[in-house]
């Protein structure tokens, strides 16, 4: 699974660190932090994650972890 | 009881939640006919933007519509109100006379702006109000650069037009009835930091005052706004942001709870006014009031975006439910963004008896705020610290999760 954020979207509201702790966080900063390929088990949260996302920035597509 | 699978399914409210519901029926297998009605005539689009970036953008505003599933094969009835609804028929009869039957019904219509109390009725031309596209266009137009404009109310809505109107070069009046932006839902400290960062951004910022009339010119056009301090403030546009009601007047005779919004059941379910269930009926979004854990169960209509999308999908799945539904239990949150601030929250700060200031640096543009009831924590408010929030909603989600019960029989 590849996880890609366009970062020119982001406004860093923090639903896709709620729906997915282990793929999204922040930095002291709030500025985003990804896996871009994480573990297949992780894709119902992954598109949750892309489905809170206000701003609709998050895609997730199949592809090697 | 297992109840035999909804062949037609009506989504009433062609927005967020609406959609989301819409989305969710296809996602987890409704086959049968899907119709969605919507008051306005267009395709859903989506609401924050028509405080911020709808007002602010240049050269024109920027497109606002969701995404469309390809998948979703809806029949759309736009621009064609619901008007009644009969649970025991099972029909939904529209504006234009169109009768819908339905075997499972999505009450989604959202909510309306308020408009000028009584006192105030029959307001001249200029005067505004902001809920859907059409009168964020209209507002748009009204904002140029130069010109006054006073603004009614300083919440959420009322506080982001007079920040893209200041973005946009006009001389703003804000005005608000309590001591401080914001105070009933996030307290007197959050409220005054939001206060402080209208008037660092030039914000003529009127507190503790409330509109006691209008002034207009010869040709009927607003020219400016009295005040209760007896002061006249000149205006060439006023914005009335006096909060929503949830939308429910189409419903007033059809036998479902519907002061404050619809009530619901912890499985979005409508209900009436004894506590039964209305077969086959759920809520979703800005018009459903429902048991908050976080409030002690009390029932609230919350006018969130995230709200929305929740419960767009968790009323999806308590329709085709065969047996047991699942209870709907998200944390809330909301956002808001002021003056370049990101403003973000979880749980429900509005219920709270208490506010913890955890840090609070204007210089540096930065707040936390924890929200505790009766000594328990249920909610917390970040300005530019959204990396705090993550740990805050796990808490809450710990704290607030309610055992699972089964449902009752529908």
């Amino acid at each position: 699974m590849r996880i890609t954020v366009d970062m020119n979207l982001c406004e860093s509201h923090g639903q896709c660190v709620f729906a997915a702790p282990d793929i999204f966080s922040f930095d002291d900063e709030d500025y985003l932090l990804y896996d871009a390929a994480p573990a297949d088990a992780l894709r119902d949260r992954a598109e949750q994650a892309a489905a809170v996302c206000p701003v609709r920035a998050i895609t997730v597509s199949a592809g090697a972890s | 009881m297992r109840r035999p699978a909804p062949r037609r399914i009506v989504v009433v409210g062609a927005s967020l939640a609406g959609l989301r519901a819409a989305e969710a029926l296809r996602a987890q297998g409704f086959t049968g006919t899907l119709t969605i009605v919507g008051a306005e005539p267009h395709l859903p689009y989506d609401r924050p933007p028509l405080s911020k970036q709808v007002l602010t953008a240049q050269p024109g505003p920027p497109g606002t519509a969701l995404p469309l599933p390809a998948a979703l094969d809806a029949r759309w009835l736009l621009g064609r109100p619901a008007v009644s609804l009969d649970p025991t028929a099972r029909t939904v009869a529209l504006a234009d006379g169109t009768l819908l039957p339905y075997d499972g019904l999505v009450l989604a219509t959202g909510s309306a702006a308020r408009g000028a109390p009584a006192a105030l009725a029959g307001p001249p031309r200029g005067v505004l109000t902001l809920r859907g596209l059409d009168d964020a266009l209209a507002l748009r137009a009204a904002l140029v650069p130069g010109r006054r404009l006073t603004v009614v109310g300083a919440g959420f809505l009322g506080g982001e037009v007079a920040a893209a109107a200041r973005q946009r070069g006009l001389h703003v009046t804000l005005v608000e009835a309590a001591a401080q932006p914001l105070e009933r839902t996030l307290g007197p400290a959050a409220g005054a930091y939001v206060g402080a960062l209208h008037r660092a951004a030039g914000i003529d910022l009127r507190t503790r005052t409330t509109v006691t009339g209008f002034r207009a010119g010869a040709n009927g056009h607003v020219t400016g706004v009295e005040l209760a301090t007896g002061d006249t403030v000149r205006a060439d546009a006023v914005l009335l942001a006096l909060g929503a009601a949830p939308a429910t007047g189409w419903l007033a005779d059809s036998g479902t709870a519907v002061d404050g919004g619809v009530h619901c059941d912890p499985y979005l379910r409508a209900l009436r006014p004894d506590g039964s269930v209305v077969d086959g009926v759920v809520a979703a979004g800005d018009v459903a009031r429902v048991p908050q854990p976080l409030a002690g169960g009390g029932r609230l209509a919350l006018g969130h975006w995230t709200n929305a999308v929740e419960q767009g999908a968790a009323a999806a799945a308590t329709l085709l439910a065969p047996g047991t539904p699942a209870p709907f239990t998200a944390v809330p949150s909301f956002w808001s963004d002021l003056h370049g601030a990101r403003i973000r929250s979880v749980g429900l700060p509005a219920v709270a008896d208490e506010a913890r200031i955890v840090e609070h640096d204007l210089a540096g543009r930065r707040l936390e705020v924890a929200y505790h009831r009766e000594g328990r924590l249920v909610g917390a408010l970040t300005i530019n610290r959204t990396a705090r929030l993550a740990a805050y909603r796990t808490a809450l989600r710990e704290d607030g999760e309610p055992a699972q019960q089964p449902a009752p029989a529908a």
